[in-house]
């Protein structure tokens, strides 16, 4: 998609009253978001408040659900990829996604790597690309010796590693991680919260998380959703990290975050 | 009142768990009932049809195979030159004794009367019991014979040189017993043997020469020169135009080992029958085609023609159903349109097969003769001339499984995580890539599966068959998807509904020859299931 110039043009991806239902059920109700570049935007709230749906939003993974429908704009780089003339697939080759229990295929972890750049008419050095991706995943030490290998034969934690690795290799703007640490123990959750503060030098990262220690540990902004009477989320509060997390100017983002209630 | 006093305590907790455990001890005996049950089943199925596939049979030749190679070499015996017949035993040893050229066969008794002018010939190795061959006091060479020495020396050998190296040049002369006497039967049986199957090649052929009639005769040269015909060749030809063995009677395995004395006691009632225990299925009967004689009858033709009528359907209903399943998996929207072609497909797998005969035979054999039956092509069949092929029968039962195809490939598609596709959509994959990288390759070992299991039902297959038309009686192997055919079971079914009672054998071992090409096409599946089969 072209870069086209506005007022936006310093967001990364921003969403406009945003509305998604699911058949009748009103999902999520009037969203405004923005997410800055290179920056950490993390996603918190009770279940069903529709963080997650927000995400898949962003590269228009909900289109998989036959039954949802979006209301509102998401604007990247100035342009509503809700537009009838926006490919969803030239989105997602924008915008990767990596998914809360680990999925690689089940090919070899180099070809995990290369399908993603193949099958998007990638021209150079494959060997190079692989082997970047996988720095770039902090991954290549562990793997390099074993390229050959299923991508089933690694641990949970070296198996997010390689799909954040497979997002990378087709180079996106941005990265939605949804939940990318629940199905992980501590100490592989650190290694990609470690890896997510990398990556946030070179790629915009939006990141869905139940775990609020996680939000403020490792993100720049965080937005706050919940729920109305009507199971309809909704965002709450967004703000800067600290400021939501030390002097949260909504009543209910201050019972969520201090753990009154969610 | 506390929850407690709610629930069973002390004793009456025991006999309540103990019921319980109960239910489920009674429940688990009925299920390894059903299980033994079916096992059961399933083994007497098997017994039974190896009863009938083995067992005593008794077999009535036009003329004895033995006879008949006795015959042959004692006419060549008899034939020879200077060779002289004598009724009277005594004669022959006179006239033996006083000419030391000759060479003669005695019984025992007669050469012991006679030991004073004649002496026997040791045989280095063998025997050959009541027979002497004995020569003239007078000969000084022929102390010893191999069998191989005494085969020419009564027939073909001209002069003593010619059957060994070093004995005079002089003609043999032979001094035998009359035709059909013990003495000649029991020396031909020795040196020569009596089964034709032990006989060279040419033998054979000359025997057959000697039998056939002279049309006959050159029909079979004119097929092929004698001099390239095999033994296996000559041994075929002979048992169909010479010896026509016909099985009068058969017993299963199970009557030949508990009541051999009554066969045998049937056995004396017809004297000129040979009880001989026969394996039915053997590698001449799988390799010979049909036959009206069950003695020759093999299920080569139906084999072949089962194995083309499956090709057709798997060519046809494997990718049809798999395209199917792909689009009311992946592309259909759950529209009115989509729903109706589900429920329809559901249906369908559930009507009888032999309403599918009637379709084929609507429209494959009938309104599609010109495609079915080759005509336009100009490859039409001239034995056929119709739609009754090949074609037409593997696409009727290629539309009978597309249902159980088209079913179990959609569940197997079904069955692909949903996080690999959404792995593929989130790298801008689009849904064709998707599809063909991701769900198809994980689903093949399902959709596998279920192909096996349909082609294992359509190669069973017989009512639809017999609808669209295939030939019982067919006596040349199809050559292609024109032809007109006949398969196993359509075989077995005609085999089971003929009189004579070597066709039931003949239909037990041609079971055994199905069963085992099911196996073997589910083993060749099964293995291709588990390479493609991935851990995930």
């Amino acid at each position: 998609m072209a870069d086209q110039s506005s007022s936006n043009g310093h967001y990364a991806i921003e969403a406009k009253n945003l509305n998604v239902f699911y058949g009748d059920f009103h999902a999520v109700k009037d969203v405004n978001l923005t997410v800055e570049k290179n920056k950490i935007t993390a996603l918190i709230g009770p279940s069903g408040c529709g963080k997650s749906t927000v995400l898949r939003c962003f590269n228009r993974m909900n289109d998989l659900i036959p039954v949802a429908r979006i209301q509102g704009d998401v604007l990247f780089h100035g342009k509503n990829i809700y537009d009838p003339d926006v490919d969803p697939v030239q989105v997602r080759r924008r915008i990767g996604m990596v998914f809360q229990k680990p999925n690689p295929f089940p090919k070899s972890i180099y070809d995990n790597v290369a399908w993603g750049a193949k099958i998007n008419g990638f021209k150079g050095d494959l060997d190079e690309l692989v082997r970047t991706s996988l720095e770039g995943a902090a991954l290549w030490d562990e793997v390099k010796d074993k390229l050959d290998a299923n991508g089933y034969s690694l641990s949970g934690g070296q198996q997010q590693r390689l799909c954040i690795a497979r997002a990378l290799a087709v180079r996106p703007d941005i990265i939605l991680m949804d939940e990318p640490t629940s199905a992980l123990d501590p100490i592989a959750s650190l290694r990609i919260e470690e890896l997510m503060i990398q990556l946030a030098e070179q790629y915009t990262i939006i990141v869905v998380t139940h775990n609020m220690q996680q939000a403020a540990r490792v993100s720049d902004y965080t937005a706050f959703f919940t729920v109305d009477e009507g199971r309809t989320g909704y965002l709450e509060e967004f703000a800067p990290t600290e400021e939501l997390f030390t002097t949260p100017r909504s009543r209910i983002t201050e019972d969520y975050i201090t753990g009154r209630f969610g | 009142m506390t929850n407690n006093s709610y629930f069973p305590e002390g004793s009456e907790l025991e006999r309540f768990v103990k019921r319980r455990r109960q239910k489920g001890v009674i429940w688990r005996s009925l299920f390894l009932l059903a299980t033994t049950l079916g096992v059961i089943i399933l083994m007497v199925l098997l017994l039974s049809i190896i009863d009938d596939s083995l067992g005593y049979a008794a077999v009535q030749y036009k003329i004895d195979p033995h006879e008949m190679v006795v015959g042959f070499y004692q006419d060549m015996a008899l034939n020879a030159s200077n060779a002289r017949a004598f009724d009277d035993a005594d004669e022959l040893a006179r006239a033996l004794g006083e000419h030391p050229d000759a060479v003669g066969l005695l019984d025992e008794a007669t050469f012991r009367a006679h030991a004073d002018d004649l002496r026997a010939v040791s045989i280095e190795d063998g025997e050959l019991p009541g027979v002497v061959v004995a020569v003239s006091q007078q000969n000084d060479w022929l102390q010893s014979v191999t069998m191989q020495e005494l085969a020419p020396l009564f027939t073909i050998a001209e002069t003593w040189s010619d059957v060994r190296e070093g004995w005079p040049e002089t003609p043999v002369h032979r001094y035998l017993p009359p035709a059909g006497s013990p003495v000649l039967t029991t020396f031909i049986a020795g040196v020569y043997g009596d089964d034709p199957a032990q006989q060279p090649v040419e033998a054979l052929l000359a025997m057959l020469a000697q039998h056939l009639s002279p049309g006959a005769l050159r029909q079979f040269v004119a097929e092929k020169p004698l001099d390239q015909r095999t033994q296996e060749e000559a041994l075929g030809i002979l048992a169909e135009r010479v010896l026509e063995p016909t099985v009068i009677e058969t017993w299963s395995l199970s009557q030949s080992i508990l009541h051999k004395d009554e066969i045998e006691a049937a056995m004396a009632q017809t004297p000129d029958a040979e009880l001989e225990f026969r394996r039915w299925v053997t590698w001449d009967f799988i390799t010979s085609p049909q036959s009206s004689k069950p003695e020759l009858a093999g299920v080569r033709t139906a084999i072949i023609g089962s194995l083309w009528v499956v090709l057709i359907t798997l060519l046809f209903s494997v990718p049809v159903g798999i395209g199917a399943a792909v689009y009311l998996e992946e592309y259909g929207s759950g529209s009115r349109l989509d729903q109706f072609i589900e429920n329809n497909i559901n249906n369908l797998a559930g009507v009888p097969s032999i309403i599918y005969g009637m379709l084929g035979l609507a429209v494959f054999v009938r309104a599609l003769e010109p495609l079915t039956s080759g005509s336009m092509f100009g490859l039409a069949d001239p034995t056929t001339a119709n739609g009754r092929t090949i074609l037409a029968a593997g696409l009727t039962l290629g539309l009978l499984i597309l249902p159980i195809i088209i079913i179990n490939a959609r569940e197997a598609i079904r069955a692909v995580p949903r996080a690999f596709r959404e792995a593929s959509y989130g790298l801008g994959a689009t849904k064709w890539q998707t599809i063909w990288h991701h769900v198809l390759p994980n689903a093949i070992p399902g959709i596998l599966t279920g192909s096996i299991l349909a082609i294992s039902r359509a190669f069973g297959e017989t009512a639809p068959l017999v609808v669209v038309g295939a030939s019982t009686a067919i006596f040349v192997d199809p050559n292609g998807p024109f032809s007109k055919f006949t398969t196993l079971p359509i075989q077995i079914y005609q085999w089971t509904s003929r009189p004579q009672a070597a066709f039931q054998n003949l239909a037990a071992a041609a079971i055994i020859v199905l069963l085992a090409l099911l196996l073997a096409l589910n083993a060749v599946a099964i293995l291709l299931r588990n390479k493609y089969q991935r851990s995930y």
